[in-house]
Protein backbone atom coordinates (compact mmCIF):
# COMPACT_ATOMS: atom_id res chain seq x y z
CA UNK A 1 0.00 0.00 0.00
CA UNK A 2 2.38 2.70 1.38
CA UNK A 3 5.72 3.90 -0.23
CA UNK A 4 8.18 1.07 0.15
CA UNK A 5 11.79 2.29 -0.36
CA UNK A 6 14.19 -0.52 1.03
CA UNK A 7 17.31 1.54 0.59
CA UNK A 8 15.47 4.81 3.06
CA UNK A 9 17.07 4.09 6.98
CA UNK A 10 14.93 5.97 9.64
CA UNK A 11 17.90 7.94 11.69
CA UNK A 12 16.11 5.81 14.88
CA UNK A 13 16.20 2.62 12.39
CA UNK A 14 12.52 2.63 12.97
CA UNK A 15 10.41 0.54 10.32
CA UNK A 16 8.18 3.02 7.72
CA UNK A 17 5.33 2.53 9.27
CA UNK A 18 6.71 1.79 13.42
CA UNK A 19 5.68 4.67 15.51
CA UNK A 20 8.01 5.50 18.55
CA UNK A 21 7.40 4.02 21.35
CA UNK A 22 4.56 5.50 23.03
CA UNK A 23 2.38 5.24 26.46
CA UNK A 24 -0.54 6.34 27.61
CA UNK A 25 -1.98 7.32 30.98
CA UNK A 26 -5.32 8.35 32.10
CA UNK A 27 -5.95 10.25 34.97
CA UNK A 28 -3.06 11.87 36.10
CA UNK A 29 -4.65 15.15 37.87
CA UNK A 30 -6.33 15.06 40.48
CA UNK A 31 -8.20 18.33 40.93
CA UNK A 32 -9.73 18.03 37.18
CA UNK A 33 -12.64 16.17 36.26
CA UNK A 34 -10.77 14.14 33.67
CA UNK A 35 -6.88 14.36 32.73
CA UNK A 36 -4.20 12.36 30.56
CA UNK A 37 -1.11 11.82 29.60
CA UNK A 38 0.53 10.61 25.85
CA UNK A 39 3.71 10.47 25.18
CA UNK A 40 5.65 9.66 21.81
CA UNK A 41 9.18 9.15 22.08
CA UNK A 42 10.05 12.06 23.73
CA UNK A 43 7.32 14.39 22.87
CA UNK A 44 4.93 14.19 26.47
CA UNK A 45 1.50 16.10 26.55
CA UNK A 46 -0.29 16.29 29.29
CA UNK A 47 -4.41 17.23 29.29
CA UNK A 48 -7.00 18.47 31.62
CA UNK A 49 -10.85 18.91 31.16
CA UNK A 50 -12.57 21.21 33.46
CA UNK A 51 -16.19 21.57 32.71
CA UNK A 52 -19.09 21.28 31.81
CA UNK A 53 -19.69 24.55 33.83
CA UNK A 54 -21.42 27.41 33.01
CA UNK A 55 -20.23 29.91 30.67
CA UNK A 56 -18.78 33.22 31.60
CA UNK A 57 -19.59 35.91 30.40
CA UNK A 58 -23.24 35.39 29.98
CA UNK A 59 -22.87 36.68 26.68
CA UNK A 60 -20.53 34.45 25.00
CA UNK A 61 -23.34 31.47 26.14
CA UNK A 62 -24.42 29.28 23.40
CA UNK A 63 -28.35 28.40 23.92
CA UNK A 64 -27.83 25.73 21.58
CA UNK A 65 -24.74 23.63 22.40
CA UNK A 66 -22.05 24.17 24.76
CA UNK A 67 -18.86 25.74 24.03
CA UNK A 68 -15.69 23.68 23.73
CA UNK A 69 -12.69 25.52 24.47
CA UNK A 70 -9.16 24.60 24.18
CA UNK A 71 -5.46 25.87 25.43
CA UNK A 72 -2.46 24.71 23.74
CA UNK A 73 0.59 25.57 25.96
CA UNK A 74 4.55 25.25 25.09
CA UNK A 75 6.39 24.92 29.16
CA UNK A 76 9.49 27.06 28.08
CA UNK A 77 11.92 24.70 28.66
CA UNK A 78 10.01 22.22 26.23
CA UNK A 79 12.60 22.78 23.97
CA UNK A 80 16.24 23.93 23.39
CA UNK A 81 16.08 26.95 22.86
CA UNK A 82 13.75 28.49 25.46
CA UNK A 83 10.21 29.91 24.18
CA UNK A 84 8.83 32.92 25.23
CA UNK A 85 6.44 32.02 28.40
CA UNK A 86 2.35 32.89 27.02
CA UNK A 87 0.25 32.55 23.76
CA UNK A 88 2.42 32.94 20.19
CA UNK A 89 0.37 32.97 17.19
CA UNK A 90 1.32 29.11 17.07
CA UNK A 91 -0.42 28.39 19.80
CA UNK A 92 -3.12 30.24 18.93
CA UNK A 93 -3.49 28.33 16.01
CA UNK A 94 -2.95 25.14 17.26
CA UNK A 95 -5.68 25.56 20.13
CA UNK A 96 -8.09 26.55 17.48
CA UNK A 97 -6.96 23.29 15.46
CA UNK A 98 -7.59 20.99 18.64
CA UNK A 99 -10.90 22.67 19.56
CA UNK A 100 -11.86 21.70 15.72
CA UNK A 101 -9.98 17.92 15.89
CA UNK A 102 -12.37 16.76 18.87
CA UNK A 103 -15.56 18.94 18.73
CA UNK A 104 -16.89 16.19 15.93
CA UNK A 105 -17.26 13.75 18.34
CA UNK A 106 -18.78 15.70 21.26
CA UNK A 107 -22.27 15.63 22.05
CA UNK A 108 -22.00 19.38 23.00
CA UNK A 109 -25.89 19.84 22.47
CA UNK A 110 -26.26 18.13 25.68
CA UNK A 111 -24.68 21.01 27.49
CA UNK A 112 -26.27 24.42 26.13
CA UNK A 113 -25.10 27.85 27.84
CA UNK A 114 -22.19 25.91 29.38
CA UNK A 115 -18.57 25.50 28.61
CA UNK A 116 -15.53 22.54 28.81
CA UNK A 117 -11.98 23.57 29.10
CA UNK A 118 -9.42 21.67 27.72
CA UNK A 119 -5.87 22.67 28.58
CA UNK A 120 -3.00 20.87 26.94
CA UNK A 121 0.55 21.24 28.37
CA UNK A 122 3.59 20.17 26.63
CA UNK A 123 6.13 19.57 29.45
CA UNK A 124 8.53 17.66 26.58
CA UNK A 125 8.57 18.30 22.97
CA UNK A 126 10.23 16.44 19.89
CA UNK A 127 8.18 16.78 17.81
CA UNK A 128 4.56 16.16 17.13
CA UNK A 129 3.64 17.84 19.96
CA UNK A 130 -0.32 18.85 18.76
CA UNK A 131 -1.03 15.46 18.07
CA UNK A 132 0.39 13.63 21.42
CA UNK A 133 -2.07 16.93 22.92
CA UNK A 134 -5.11 15.75 20.69
CA UNK A 135 -4.27 12.39 21.99
CA UNK A 136 -4.29 13.10 25.58
CA UNK A 137 -7.25 16.07 25.21
CA UNK A 138 -9.33 12.83 23.77
CA UNK A 139 -8.13 10.66 26.81
CA UNK A 140 -9.10 13.56 28.80
CA UNK A 141 -12.46 14.25 27.74
CA UNK A 142 -13.60 10.32 27.86
CA UNK A 143 -12.09 10.12 31.49
CA UNK A 144 -14.46 13.51 32.25
CA UNK A 145 -18.05 11.71 31.03
CA UNK A 146 -18.18 14.08 28.05
CA UNK A 147 -20.88 11.66 26.04
CA UNK A 148 -18.80 11.27 22.74
CA UNK A 149 -19.71 9.64 19.64
CA UNK A 150 -15.86 8.07 19.03
CA UNK A 151 -12.87 8.59 19.97
CA UNK A 152 -10.24 10.84 18.17
CA UNK A 153 -6.11 9.74 17.39
CA UNK A 154 -3.64 11.54 15.92
CA UNK A 155 -0.39 11.09 14.46
CA UNK A 156 1.99 13.24 12.51
CA UNK A 157 2.67 11.36 8.90
CA UNK A 158 5.77 12.68 7.34
CA UNK A 159 7.22 12.58 4.00
CA UNK A 160 11.53 12.56 3.79
CA UNK A 161 12.88 13.05 0.67
CA UNK A 162 10.22 10.93 -2.05
CA UNK A 163 9.62 8.09 1.45
CA UNK A 164 6.32 8.11 3.36
CA UNK A 165 7.19 7.58 7.29
CA UNK A 166 5.05 7.76 10.20
CA UNK A 167 5.31 9.54 13.74
CA UNK A 168 8.39 11.79 12.53
CA UNK A 169 11.04 12.46 15.37
CA UNK A 170 12.58 15.63 15.69
CA UNK A 171 15.22 14.78 14.47
CA UNK A 172 13.52 13.85 10.99
CA UNK A 173 11.90 17.00 11.08
CA UNK A 174 14.53 18.79 10.40
CA UNK A 175 15.62 16.29 7.77
CA UNK A 176 17.37 17.92 4.63
CA UNK A 177 18.05 15.80 2.34
CA UNK A 178 16.22 15.32 -1.18
CA UNK A 179 13.08 17.12 -1.13
CA UNK A 180 13.12 17.12 2.89
CA UNK A 181 10.36 17.07 4.82
CA UNK A 182 6.77 17.07 4.65
CA UNK A 183 5.07 17.24 7.81
CA UNK A 184 1.44 15.76 7.12
CA UNK A 185 -0.24 16.04 10.88
CA UNK A 186 -3.89 13.90 10.55
CA UNK A 187 -6.62 13.26 13.26
CA UNK A 188 -9.38 11.16 12.44
CA UNK A 189 -11.83 9.69 14.08
CA UNK A 190 -11.93 5.47 15.26
CA UNK A 191 -14.54 5.34 12.18
CA UNK A 192 -12.31 6.68 9.78
CA UNK A 193 -13.25 10.48 9.56
CA UNK A 194 -10.76 12.97 9.26
CA UNK A 195 -11.14 15.59 11.89
CA UNK A 196 -7.58 17.60 11.51
CA UNK A 197 -5.62 17.51 8.33
CA UNK A 198 -2.53 19.70 8.06
CA UNK A 199 0.49 19.79 5.74
CA UNK A 200 3.74 21.83 5.27
CA UNK A 201 6.06 20.90 2.71
CA UNK A 202 6.20 19.24 -0.94
CA UNK A 203 3.74 16.65 -1.90
CA UNK A 204 1.59 15.27 -5.12
CA UNK A 205 -2.06 14.13 -4.27
CA UNK A 206 -1.27 10.61 -4.72
CA UNK A 207 1.24 9.99 -2.49
CA UNK A 208 -0.68 12.29 0.20
CA UNK A 209 -3.67 9.43 -0.03
CA UNK A 210 -1.27 6.88 0.63
CA UNK A 211 -0.25 8.92 3.79
CA UNK A 212 -3.61 9.19 4.60
CA UNK A 213 -3.38 5.87 4.69
CA UNK A 214 -1.08 5.37 6.51
CA UNK A 215 -2.06 7.57 8.85
CA UNK A 216 -5.30 5.68 9.51
CA UNK A 217 -3.34 2.25 10.22
CA UNK A 218 -1.40 4.17 13.01
CA UNK A 219 -4.45 6.06 14.61
CA UNK A 220 -6.30 2.24 14.63
CA UNK A 221 -2.75 1.59 16.97
CA UNK A 222 -2.91 4.90 18.75
CA UNK A 223 -6.68 4.09 19.35
CA UNK A 224 -6.16 0.91 20.72
CA UNK A 225 -3.69 2.18 23.78
CA UNK A 226 -6.18 5.16 24.26
CA UNK A 227 -8.96 2.83 25.10
CA UNK A 228 -6.79 0.79 27.31
CA UNK A 229 -5.81 3.35 29.05
CA UNK A 230 -9.54 4.64 29.67
CA UNK A 231 -10.45 1.12 30.46
CA UNK A 232 -6.95 0.87 33.43
CA UNK A 233 -8.59 4.09 34.87
CA UNK A 234 -11.76 2.67 35.87
CA UNK A 235 -10.31 -0.58 37.40
CA UNK A 236 -7.74 1.69 39.45
CA UNK A 237 -10.45 3.37 40.84
CA UNK A 238 -12.80 0.83 41.16
CA UNK A 239 -10.36 -1.05 43.49
CA UNK A 240 -9.98 2.23 45.45
CA UNK B 1 -18.65 30.23 14.53
CA UNK B 2 -17.21 31.31 17.85
CA UNK B 3 -20.34 31.49 20.54
CA UNK B 4 -19.93 34.85 20.91
CA UNK B 5 -20.13 36.06 16.97
CA UNK B 6 -23.84 37.62 15.92
CA UNK B 7 -24.99 35.11 13.92
CA UNK B 8 -25.72 36.74 10.57
CA UNK B 9 -26.94 34.22 7.84
CA UNK B 10 -30.90 33.13 8.82
CA UNK B 11 -31.62 29.53 9.16
CA UNK B 12 -34.10 30.30 6.19
CA UNK B 13 -31.55 31.36 3.89
CA UNK B 14 -29.17 28.48 5.25
CA UNK B 15 -31.71 25.64 4.16
CA UNK B 16 -32.14 27.47 1.10
CA UNK B 17 -28.80 27.40 0.13
CA UNK B 18 -28.43 23.64 1.03
CA UNK B 19 -31.73 22.98 -1.19
CA UNK B 20 -30.49 24.36 -3.91
CA UNK B 21 -27.44 22.71 -3.58
CA UNK B 22 -29.40 19.58 -3.78
CA UNK B 23 -29.95 20.44 -7.25
CA UNK B 24 -26.30 21.37 -8.13
CA UNK B 25 -27.00 24.87 -8.13
CA UNK B 26 -26.07 28.40 -6.26
CA UNK B 27 -27.75 31.38 -5.73
CA UNK B 28 -25.32 33.27 -7.97
CA UNK B 29 -25.90 31.03 -11.08
CA UNK B 30 -22.33 29.36 -10.47
CA UNK B 31 -21.17 26.11 -10.57
CA UNK B 32 -20.39 24.66 -7.69
CA UNK B 33 -16.48 24.59 -8.62
CA UNK B 34 -16.62 27.76 -10.36
CA UNK B 35 -14.70 30.94 -8.64
CA UNK B 36 -16.54 34.33 -9.22
CA UNK B 37 -14.99 36.92 -11.37
CA UNK B 38 -11.58 38.03 -10.04
CA UNK B 39 -10.19 40.87 -10.99
CA UNK B 40 -6.48 42.56 -9.93
CA UNK B 41 -5.38 46.13 -9.64
CA UNK B 42 -1.88 46.59 -9.49
CA UNK B 43 0.21 49.46 -7.51
CA UNK B 44 -2.62 50.55 -4.83
CA UNK B 45 0.04 51.65 -3.11
CA UNK B 46 3.56 53.55 -4.24
CA UNK B 47 4.70 53.84 -0.74
CA UNK B 48 4.37 49.83 -1.21
CA UNK B 49 7.46 47.95 -2.96
CA UNK B 50 4.75 45.72 -4.38
CA UNK B 51 0.76 46.04 -4.02
CA UNK B 52 -2.48 44.78 -5.22
CA UNK B 53 -6.15 45.21 -4.73
CA UNK B 54 -7.98 41.68 -5.53
CA UNK B 55 -11.72 41.34 -5.70
CA UNK B 56 -13.54 38.09 -5.88
CA UNK B 57 -17.17 38.95 -6.79
CA UNK B 58 -18.25 41.48 -4.07
CA UNK B 59 -14.88 40.20 -1.60
CA UNK B 60 -11.99 42.93 -1.46
CA UNK B 61 -8.43 42.63 -0.22
CA UNK B 62 -5.32 44.59 -0.42
CA UNK B 63 -1.88 42.89 -0.75
CA UNK B 64 1.26 45.15 0.20
CA UNK B 65 4.76 44.12 0.46
CA UNK B 66 7.48 46.18 2.31
CA UNK B 67 11.12 45.54 2.79
CA UNK B 68 13.43 46.43 5.71
CA UNK B 69 16.50 45.28 6.90
CA UNK B 70 17.17 43.29 9.68
CA UNK B 71 19.46 40.75 11.65
CA UNK B 72 18.86 37.32 10.12
CA UNK B 73 17.68 34.22 12.12
CA UNK B 74 20.83 32.38 13.81
CA UNK B 75 19.55 29.09 11.87
CA UNK B 76 20.12 30.11 8.52
CA UNK B 77 22.38 32.50 8.96
CA UNK B 78 22.30 33.43 4.85
CA UNK B 79 18.37 33.75 4.31
CA UNK B 80 16.18 36.61 4.13
CA UNK B 81 13.32 36.85 6.67
CA UNK B 82 9.40 36.43 5.49
CA UNK B 83 6.50 37.79 7.64
CA UNK B 84 2.71 37.34 6.90
CA UNK B 85 0.16 38.84 8.37
CA UNK B 86 -3.60 40.15 7.80
CA UNK B 87 -5.82 42.30 9.28
CA UNK B 88 -9.71 42.33 9.30
CA UNK B 89 -10.49 45.79 9.24
CA UNK B 90 -13.94 46.62 10.96
CA UNK B 91 -14.38 48.86 7.63
CA UNK B 92 -14.90 46.10 5.90
CA UNK B 93 -18.01 43.79 7.37
CA UNK B 94 -20.48 44.85 10.32
CA UNK B 95 -19.36 41.87 12.25
CA UNK B 96 -15.58 42.44 12.30
CA UNK B 97 -15.00 44.45 16.00
CA UNK B 98 -11.75 46.87 16.57
CA UNK B 99 -9.52 45.27 19.04
CA UNK B 100 -6.66 42.62 19.34
CA UNK B 101 -6.07 39.83 16.49
CA UNK B 102 -8.89 37.70 16.29
CA UNK B 103 -8.42 33.81 15.16
CA UNK B 104 -9.63 34.78 11.84
CA UNK B 105 -6.72 37.03 10.91
CA UNK B 106 -3.92 34.83 12.62
CA UNK B 107 -5.08 31.93 10.33
CA UNK B 108 -5.22 33.66 7.54
CA UNK B 109 -1.81 35.16 7.93
CA UNK B 110 -0.40 31.69 8.84
CA UNK B 111 -1.88 30.23 6.84
CA UNK B 112 -0.91 32.62 3.51
CA UNK B 113 3.04 32.66 5.20
CA UNK B 114 3.30 28.71 5.16
CA UNK B 115 2.05 28.78 1.24
CA UNK B 116 4.87 30.84 0.20
CA UNK B 117 7.53 29.24 2.94
CA UNK B 118 7.09 26.21 2.28
CA UNK B 119 6.66 26.31 -1.77
CA UNK B 120 9.66 28.23 -2.11
CA UNK B 121 8.46 30.90 -4.16
CA UNK B 122 10.78 33.72 -2.69
CA UNK B 123 14.39 32.84 -3.08
CA UNK B 124 15.39 34.08 0.33
CA UNK B 125 18.86 33.42 0.10
CA UNK B 126 19.21 36.43 -2.66
CA UNK B 127 17.94 38.39 0.20
CA UNK B 128 21.27 38.20 2.03
CA UNK B 129 23.28 41.35 2.03
CA UNK B 130 25.96 40.35 4.38
CA UNK B 131 25.88 36.66 6.10
CA UNK B 132 24.92 36.89 9.39
CA UNK B 133 24.57 40.15 10.27
CA UNK B 134 21.99 41.50 7.18
CA UNK B 135 19.46 40.22 5.32
CA UNK B 136 16.05 41.59 3.62
CA UNK B 137 13.08 41.26 5.44
CA UNK B 138 9.83 40.57 3.36
CA UNK B 139 6.45 41.75 5.24
CA UNK B 140 3.63 40.65 3.18
CA UNK B 141 0.60 42.35 4.83
CA UNK B 142 -3.20 41.70 3.98
CA UNK B 143 -6.16 44.24 4.63
CA UNK B 144 -9.85 43.13 4.21
CA UNK B 145 -11.95 45.65 2.37
CA UNK B 146 -15.13 44.11 1.69
CA UNK B 147 -15.36 40.81 3.04
CA UNK B 148 -18.00 38.99 1.10
CA UNK B 149 -16.30 35.60 1.79
CA UNK B 150 -13.34 33.45 0.94
CA UNK B 151 -11.00 36.44 1.90
CA UNK B 152 -8.62 33.23 2.25
CA UNK B 153 -7.94 32.71 -1.44
CA UNK B 154 -8.49 36.24 -2.11
CA UNK B 155 -5.52 36.85 0.44
CA UNK B 156 -2.97 34.40 -0.92
CA UNK B 157 -3.69 35.00 -4.97
CA UNK B 158 -2.98 39.27 -3.66
CA UNK B 159 -0.03 37.50 -1.96
CA UNK B 160 1.70 35.79 -5.24
CA UNK B 161 0.33 38.72 -6.82
CA UNK B 162 1.92 41.89 -4.90
CA UNK B 163 5.31 39.38 -4.46
CA UNK B 164 5.75 39.12 -8.44
CA UNK B 165 5.35 43.41 -8.73
CA UNK B 166 7.58 43.73 -5.74
CA UNK B 167 10.85 45.04 -5.89
CA UNK B 168 14.05 45.35 -3.72
CA UNK B 169 14.77 49.29 -2.34
CA UNK B 170 17.78 50.51 -2.46
CA UNK B 171 20.25 50.55 0.56
CA UNK B 172 23.15 52.02 1.54
CA UNK B 173 25.58 49.89 3.58
CA UNK B 174 27.64 52.84 4.75
CA UNK B 175 25.21 54.45 6.17
CA UNK B 176 23.37 51.86 6.80
CA UNK B 177 19.49 52.86 5.43
CA UNK B 178 17.41 52.16 3.46
CA UNK B 179 17.01 54.18 0.19
CA UNK B 180 12.80 53.89 -0.09
CA UNK B 181 12.04 54.79 -3.48
CA UNK B 182 14.83 53.81 -5.57
CA UNK B 183 14.92 50.70 -6.43
CA UNK B 184 18.01 48.38 -7.34
CA UNK B 185 15.91 44.95 -8.40
CA UNK B 186 12.96 42.82 -8.34
CA UNK B 187 11.71 40.21 -5.78
CA UNK B 188 14.08 36.71 -6.64
CA UNK B 189 11.18 34.61 -7.17
CA UNK B 190 10.88 31.09 -8.56
CA UNK B 191 8.77 30.05 -11.48
CA UNK B 192 5.51 29.09 -9.79
CA UNK B 193 2.04 30.09 -8.10
CA UNK B 194 1.34 28.59 -4.99
CA UNK B 195 -2.22 30.28 -4.60
CA UNK B 196 -4.38 28.79 -1.57
CA UNK B 197 -7.72 27.08 -2.57
CA UNK B 198 -10.53 26.35 -0.08
CA UNK B 199 -12.58 23.58 -0.42
CA UNK B 200 -16.11 24.27 1.56
CA UNK B 201 -18.39 21.25 2.25
CA UNK B 202 -21.91 21.99 2.65
CA UNK B 203 -23.61 18.51 3.35
CA UNK B 204 -22.56 16.72 1.00
CA UNK B 205 -21.81 19.00 -1.35
CA UNK B 206 -17.85 20.10 -1.69
CA UNK B 207 -17.77 23.83 -3.14
CA UNK B 208 -15.43 26.53 -4.29
CA UNK B 209 -15.15 30.73 -3.53
CA UNK B 210 -18.25 30.57 -1.32
CA UNK B 211 -19.93 34.16 -0.81
CA UNK B 212 -20.71 35.48 3.05
CA UNK B 213 -23.69 33.34 3.26
CA UNK B 214 -22.36 30.28 1.97
CA UNK B 215 -19.15 30.83 3.96
CA UNK B 216 -21.61 30.61 6.80
CA UNK B 217 -23.19 27.33 6.09
CA UNK B 218 -19.96 25.67 5.13
CA UNK B 219 -19.90 23.37 8.15
CA UNK B 220 -16.07 21.95 7.23
CA UNK B 221 -13.09 23.41 4.79
CA UNK B 222 -10.01 22.21 3.19
CA UNK B 223 -7.27 24.65 1.91
CA UNK B 224 -4.88 23.38 0.06
CA UNK B 225 -1.67 25.53 -1.44
CA UNK B 226 -0.12 24.38 -4.55
CA UNK B 227 1.19 25.06 -7.92
CA UNK B 228 1.55 22.59 -10.80
CA UNK B 229 -0.09 19.72 -9.41
CA UNK B 230 2.26 19.84 -6.43
CA UNK B 231 1.05 20.14 -2.82
CA UNK B 232 3.01 22.84 -0.31
CA UNK B 233 0.51 23.10 2.29
CA UNK B 234 -2.96 21.90 3.96
CA UNK B 235 -5.05 22.78 6.18
CA UNK B 236 -8.35 21.87 7.12
CA UNK B 237 -10.37 23.91 9.07
CA UNK B 238 -13.78 24.44 11.24
CA UNK B 239 -15.45 21.77 13.00
CA UNK B 240 -17.15 18.61 11.59
CA UNK B 241 -14.92 16.09 8.98
CA UNK B 242 -13.92 14.97 5.69
CA UNK B 243 -13.94 11.46 4.61
CA UNK B 244 -11.48 10.20 2.97
CA UNK B 245 -13.30 10.05 -0.17
CA UNK B 246 -14.06 13.81 -0.03
CA UNK B 247 -10.73 14.63 0.57
CA UNK B 248 -9.45 12.80 -2.56
CA UNK B 249 -11.82 14.88 -4.52
CA UNK B 250 -10.75 18.15 -3.19
CA UNK B 251 -7.60 17.79 -4.45
CA UNK B 252 -9.09 16.98 -7.85
CA UNK B 253 -11.30 19.99 -7.49
CA UNK B 254 -8.11 22.33 -6.31
CA UNK B 255 -6.03 20.98 -9.28
CA UNK B 256 -8.57 22.14 -11.60
CA UNK B 257 -9.26 25.55 -10.22
CA UNK B 258 -5.72 26.02 -9.90
CA UNK B 259 -5.51 25.98 -13.30
CA UNK B 260 -8.44 28.25 -14.01
CA UNK B 261 -6.95 30.81 -11.57
CA UNK B 262 -3.93 30.82 -12.72
CA UNK B 263 -4.59 32.05 -16.98
CA UNK B 264 -6.82 34.55 -15.39
CA UNK B 265 -4.07 35.79 -12.61
CA UNK B 266 -1.31 35.75 -15.34
CA UNK B 267 -3.55 37.41 -17.78
CA UNK B 268 -3.71 40.47 -15.61
CA UNK B 269 -0.61 40.95 -14.74
CA UNK B 270 0.80 41.78 -17.90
Amino acid sequence: MTTKDSNFKRPDGRKLDELREFEAKVGIIPNADGSAMYRSGDTIAIAAVYGPKKMHPQHSQNPEKGTLRCTYNMNSFSVSERIRPGPSRRSTEISKITEWALEPVLMLEKFPNMVVDIHINIIQADAGTRCAGINAAAMALAHAGIPMRDMVSSVSVGKLDKTIVVDLSKEEEDYEEGEGPTDIPISMTHSGNITHFQLDGKIEPKQLMEAIEMAKKACEKIYEVQKKALKDSINMEDTD
Amino acid sequence: MGGDEIEITPEVTAERIRKYLEQEKRFDGRKLDEFRDIIIEEDVSKKAEGSVRVKLGKTEVLVGIKMDVAAPYPDPPNKGNLMVTAEFLPLSSSRIELGPPKFDSIEVGRIIDRGIRESKLIDLEKLCIIEGEKVWTVFIDIYTINDDGNILDAAGIGAVAALKLAKIPKYDTEKKKVLYGEYEGKMPLRKMNPFAITVHKIGKHLILDPTREEEDVSETRITVGSSDGVIYSLQKGNSSYFSVEEIEESFKIVEKAWKELFKKVEAQLK
